[in-house]
């Protein structure tokens, strides 16, 4: 297993979103793991969000976030005084190479042998794992869904459940075939087995890592959701903790983190509240028995600040990272997370992305989307991701050195100047009333020359058919000149 | 640490806009409205605009139909050729200028006059104020006639099952399911099968159809299997756009079942010349 640990994960490339999408939408397998898992997920939540309580919930869930972005920096400063005097180290990283020298200074200076992980979707942005065993470091995943797909080399499908995309069987298989385990379907049973492997991983280990929820400006307190435990043991047990997270995960109060931490499990896996919910204040005081010698706060950037110039793309930053808006996507439900190819899948990665790794190494994501609606209509905190998405086309298709106040890094990947001239033709058809005419007419008047293949429509579809005449025409029989005026 | 941050401004974080209240519907019944066809509407569902013509005249309501409307924009805008679709959008605001109520067949264009033209003219004060002038009396067909025309049917039509399919953007921005469910309910002999995630996306979404067709080809795979599932004779639905992907769909796979725009079907349904036929 230590061996697996050590054999860097596959990961897709993001540019190739739409070649991943191919292969995960013939996978029957993959198709009815995820339908049923993001079936039941949005019935869970529904039961537990009345639409009376939900609505004014969320609102507020927008407030308080929109007024912790507001005063961001400020707010960054407060957390790290307190923090400091909590006795909580505070490390700042603009990238996530130098997340990873922090964490490996501290790792170094500890001698640390093995790192025990809670999960934490900024250590995989920081690709933790790899940066720790490069220099002979274990590091272990201790939450199950991460511990599944670490056994089978894989990166998290989906921010909550990173094992969402596999069903009993197939972990079962993976369970028998790693760990020498009997070959068990009971789902109890396999998390048992999960659960005694790591037991003793969570003793030997040097340090523990952790992700961050909700850290709190005015207590210096760092808030993290689980249910398995595994969190709470990563950050008491071993003799250094070393959290990890977004600059963005900020609240000003601890009086803010009730509306948000209701709105997080709930819309998360339908639970009133997590198991457990740990609030982390510092390391062991002298009078006190346990918890760790050190710890460590890493507060990554890692793009997040290009979001924060741009009050629209701001919004972004709401996120509490809960994953509705994934398991309401018609779009993710079918090609699953891997198809993405970046850490953040779904319509909340199409949005966090492009800051993240630029436009250029995401240049598909923010098209792989109907803007049906379904994750605006659902986040709890109000992101207008469909309108989030339609920015990001835009700054998709602007010309690469066109002007800009904040340019987005990877600007214009899309940018195609046939593309460009074939809506610019749409607008001369469409604001020329007569050329339109003419057009109208050919269509109608030439309907049975349709072609039998048009592109990508006839991929799905039968051949498109005109009417043999346009509405504007009967509408010309039918009403009176009078009426068909402009009126101006 | 801040130094990242010294050029953004605090004021620049954006709220939520505030839950939008129930809509207030005119008491009376205008005398005269616009209709605006669709692009989708006008080469391939004209009977569709013309039955919704006839059901507002039957209203007792004048229709206007300005000949030099073409496309509302919405394709344009939501690839991201935001230039281009101010170019269409503009076009079509100056014809639409006297204060008649705009009735749309055709929920998502519907919303792109009510909700995103505002945001298209935001930097243009003279065409915001009649961009908001427009958005605030654009009404989906459906949601005219029955909050506004306040339509008193008699169903005429044999008992029959139907599906209905309401586009995302009707839903989410009109209101427009409700609406449909409400005016179908009016209809005796009407019997409304749900199916299976009847919220969800059928995968049409403007370009993004022909942009990722193998997705779009699963979301419209799946839903032509859900309408198939609920057992109805016919689907119904109040937006060009999804009617040509699912029907089309449903031919390309031989599968399915006779589909057709709302207008049609409520004309068909309310009017006894047109059932005998």
């Amino acid at each position: 297993m230590n061996q697996a640990a050590r054999i860097p994960a596959v990961e897709l490339s993001s540019r190739q979103l739409k070649a991943n999408a191919h292969e995960a939408l013939n996978d029957a397998q993959l198709r009815t793991n995820m339908r049923t898992a993001m079936d039941s997920l949005i019935a869970k939540r529904l039961a537990v969000m009345p639409e009376a309580e939900r609505e004014p919930l969320r609102e507020l869930g927008n407030h308080v976030r929109a007024r912790a972005l507001s005063k961001l920096p400020e707010l960054l400063e407060r957390l790290e005084a307190r923090l400091t005097a909590n006795g909580v180290q505070v490390h700042w990283a603009e990238t996530v190479e130098e997340a990873n020298a922090v964490v490996l200074d501290i790792a170094r200076r500890r001698r640390a042998r093995a790192v025990i992980k809670g999960k934490s979707m900024v250590s995989e942005e920081m690709e933790m794992n790899e940066a720790l065993e490069a220099e002979g470091i274990e590091s272990l995943e201790s939450d199950m869904g991460e511990y599944i797909i670490q056994l089978d080399h894989e990166k998290p499908t989906h921010i909550i459940m990173p094992a969402i995309h596999k069903n009993a069987r197939q972990v079962a298989k993976l369970f028998e075939q790693h760990l020498g385990e009997p070959y068990t379907e009971d789902v109890d049973e396999l998390i048992q087995t999960g659960r005694r492997v790591l037991r003793k991983k969570f003793l030997d280990a040097d340090i523990g890592v952790s992700g961050v929820n909700f850290a709190i400006a005015e207590t210096g307190t760092l808030l993290l959701v689980e249910n398995e435990g595994n969190g709470r043991m990563s950050t008491t047990v071993p003799p250094v903790h070393i959290a990890v997270t977004g600059i963005e995960k900020v609240v000003e109060n601890l009086r803010d983190v009730v509306p948000l931490l209701s709105l997080l499990t709930r819309s998360a896996l339908g639970q009133p509240i997590t198991t457990y919910v740990n609030m982390i204040s510092g390391p062991r005081k002298a009078e006190e028995r346990d918890g760790p010698e050190e710890v460590h706060l890493v507060l990554l950037d890692n793009g997040r600040s290009q979001a924060f110039m741009d009050a629209e793309l701001r919004q972004t930053l709401n996120c509490i990272r809960c994953g509705a808006c994934m398991n309401h996507c018609p779009v993710y439900t079918r090609i699953g997370g891997r198809a993405y190819g970046t850490v953040y899948p779904g319509p909340i990665g199409a949005i966090i992305s492009p800051h993240l790794v630029g436009l250029e190494n995401a240049p598909d994501h923010p098209s792989a989307s109907s803007l049906c609606g379904a994750c605006g209509e659902v986040c709890p905190v109000k992101i207008p991701i469909p309108d989030i998405l339609r920015r990001l086309r835009e700054e998709n298709v602007k010309p690469p050195a066109a002007a800009s106040a904040h340019p987005l890094r990877g600007q214009g990947s899309k940018y195609s100047p046939g593309e460009r001239s074939l809506w610019r033709m749409w607008v001369r058809l469409y604001t020329s009333p007569r050329l339109y005419r003419a057009f109208s007419f050919a269509l109608t008047r030439l309907r049975r020359l349709t072609p039998a293949r048009l592109g990508p429509w006839t991929l799905n579809h039968a051949p498109p058919r005109p009417a043999s005449r346009s509405l504007h025409e009967l509408a010309r029989e039918h009403l009176d000149h009078d009426r068909r005026g402009a009126d101006r | 640490m801040s130094e990242m941050f010294f050029d953004a401004a605090p004021n620049a974080t954006r709220v939520a806009p505030a839950r939008p209240l129930p809509r207030d519907y005119p008491a009376t019944k205008p005398g005269d409205v616009y209709l605006f066809g669709t692009c989708v509407v006008d080469l391939f569902y004209p009977e569709a605009g013309l039955d919704a013509i006839r059901l507002l005249e039957r209203e007792g309501v004048r229709v206007h139909f300005p000949d030099q409307q073409s496309c509302c924009g919405q394709p344009a805008y939501t690839s991201g050729y935001t230039d281009e679709a101010r170019a269409v959008a503009r076009a079509q605001l100056a014809l639409f200028e006297r204060d008649y109520p705009l009735v749309v067949p055709s929920g998502s264009c519907a919303g792109m006059f009510r909700h995103h033209y505002p945001a298209l003219f935001a930097d243009d004060p003279v065409l915001l104020a009649r961009a908001q002038a427009l958005a605030e009396r654009t009404f989906e067909l459906a949601e005219f006639l029955l909050e506004v025309c306040r339509v008193q049917w008699r169903d005429q039509g044999p008992p029959v099952a139907v599906a209905l399919h309401t586009s995302c953007s009707a839903r989410r921005e009109m209101n427009t399911h409700l609406h449909v469910r409400a005016l179908l309910d009016r209809l005796d002999n009407v019997e409304r099968r749900e199916h299976d995630h009847e919220s969800e996306c059928c995968g049409f979404g403007g370009t993004f159809c022909v942009r990722m067709p193998e997705i779009s080809g699963a979301m419209v795979a799946n839903k032509v299997e859900s309408l198939e599932r609920s057992g109805a004779a016919r689907m119904v639905t109040a937006d060009g756009g999804c009617l040509m992907n699912i029907s089309g769909a449903m031919e390309k796979r031989a599968a399915g079942m006779p589909s057709e725009h709302l207008a049609s079907f409520l004309w068909r349904r309310t009017n006894p010349a047109a059932v005998s036929q």
